[in-house]
């Protein structure tokens, strides 16, 4: 009975029209949410790529890639996030943004590694055959033949950002997530599912998006081994 | 451990704070402990069975990985969230979001695990006349464990990392300490609850990683060949 009233509360939440309008409205935190994602995202990229590039290239450095996947898995994004909000960083979305992109180094830069790393080593001595020089044999050679790879990695940390960032409700930002901490700082639990609701559908919906960009943008013929690589990896 | 102190009396680590606020630490702590020793323990019972049923059915393995994939990306912020109005528990609301994001992490791992068992050492069971259950039992499933011991490596480091979203129904255990540190401008008991939750983390971990290797000693050597990779 009362779970019927929470759902039912959280159904006329959804569809009362005041709370898809104004600058709290479910728009304009989803906006910014997604803005606060790509931002963290691209802080994440310009670190990782170049890195993980450089890394795979050199065919060093794994030890590396693995160290920061285990180190950010044991470390909690909330702790970080806390430790932020204490310093110079300030509340709200710019030390969420920090904590998150610092989440999304380490897919990013492994997959980098791991991409450039496991090229063909028979198209890799081509090129070098070909008297190409190190640095062309990355532009041309192993940087396309990464790209899948690469693409997949930053799929993963573009999810992951997205699924982070609700935490910035914790830390007095803004993003979907405040939707869930207002719900339960006042007691209004058909808000808090509303909103539990529409952050899950906000990370399923750009999980699709960046899967179906993914595959669009992967040639045809390399498409079945960029699955075959991710269930290796998963393994 | 070093003794960090700004110029503000707002230092990153304080030994007079651990002393004095010992009994919340430690209850913390125990509250962690629990959850996480808990939450890991039911998605094993649940994990087992079902990932079997999957191996079974090949049919059913590809739908089974696809929806704990998807599943996975729910942030657990969001998970707690519709939980909690509906079980009116703080703790069960994170015990039953625990649950679920270990038991994803385990399915797909012993699947995979048992997916890797190599054909022709099922097939020379087979060939000596083993029945499925026996297969799945001495041969199958040991050569799957070192997959099995990973699985709840992951699953356990992850879970203690997540309890401490459980601030937001107010039982996070060691996230409730770095709450309160949060709220109160203090670095100090934020530090301290990170240095632990990392600590259990590892701790935990290492206890697997020991674990497994005294079950399966014969896959010491195809642990050191992953590891170099």
């Amino acid at each position: 009975m009362n779970d019927d009233g929470v759902l039912r509360q959280a159904l006329v939440w959804l569809n009362d029209p005041l709370n898809w309008q104004g600058p709290r409205g479910v728009p304009a935190l989803a906006a910014e949410h997604l803005a606060m994602s790509a931002a963290a995202v691209a802080l994440a990229a310009v670190v990782a790529l170049p890195v993980g590039i450089w890394l795979g290239h050199r065919g060093r450095g794994g030890g590396l890639t693995v160290l920061t996947s285990n180190a950010s898995r044991a470390l909690p994004t909330l702790a970080l996030l806390y430790v932020f909000a204490t310093t110079g960083l300030g509340f709200g979305n710019r030390p969420t943004v920090v904590a998150a992109a610092i989440f999304a180094v380490p897919p990013i830069l492994s997959n980098a590694f791991t991409g450039v790393r496991e090229v063909d080593p028979a198209a890799r001595d081509a090129a070098v055959g070909m008297g190409m020089s190190g640095r062309r044999v990355l532009a041309t050679v192993e940087l396309p033949l990464a790209l899948p790879l690469i693409g997949a990695g930053l799929r993963t940390a573009a999810v992951q950002v997205v699924a982070t960032v609700p935490l910035a409700a914790l830390v007095g930002g803004g993003g979907l997530g405040t939707i869930i901490v207002t719900g339960f700082a006042t007691r209004r639990f058909g808000e808090v599912v509303a909103g539990g609701v529409l952050v899950a559908a906000l990370c399923l919906l750009v999980e699709a998006v960046l899967a179906g960009l993914q595959r669009a943008l992967t040639p045809a013929p390399m498409r079945v081994r960029a699955r075959d690589r991710a269930q290796v990896a998963a393994a | 451990m070093r003794e960090v102190t700004g110029a503000a009396p707002n230092p990153w680590f304080s030994w007079d704070y651990v002393q004095a606020n010992w009994g919340d630490i430690t209850e913390a702590l125990g509250q962690h402990v629990a959850l996480t020793v808990q939450a890991v323990a039911v998605a094993a019972v649940v994990a087992l069975p079902l990932a079997l049923v999957a191996h079974r059915r090949p049919r059913l393995a590809g739908p089974v990985l696809g929806l704990t994939g998807v599943l996975y990306t729910i942030p657990s912020l969001a998970l707690f969230a519709v939980l909690y109005p509906l079980l009116r528990d703080r703790r069960e609301t994170v015990l039953v979001g625990l649950v679920m994001y270990a038991l994803l992490v385990l399915v797909r791992n012993v699947l995979v695990g048992l997916q890797g068992v190599d054909p022709a050492v099922v097939d020379a069971a087979r060939g000596l006349g083993m029945g499925p259950l026996r297969t799945l039992l001495t041969v199958e499933l040991p050569n799957a464990l070192p997959a099995v011991v990973t699985g709840l490596r992951l699953a356990t480091v992850t879970t203690v990392a997540l309890a401490t979203i459980g601030v937001v129904v107010g039982y996070g255990g060691l996230g409730q300490l770095m709450y309160r540190g949060f709220n109160s401008q203090y670095r100090a008991e934020i530090v301290t609850a990170t240095l632990l939750t990392v600590a259990l983390a590892l701790v935990a971990d290492a206890a697997w990683w020991l674990a497994g290797r005294l079950a399966a000693p014969w896959a010491r050597a195809a642990d050191a060949r992953g590891g170099a990779r």
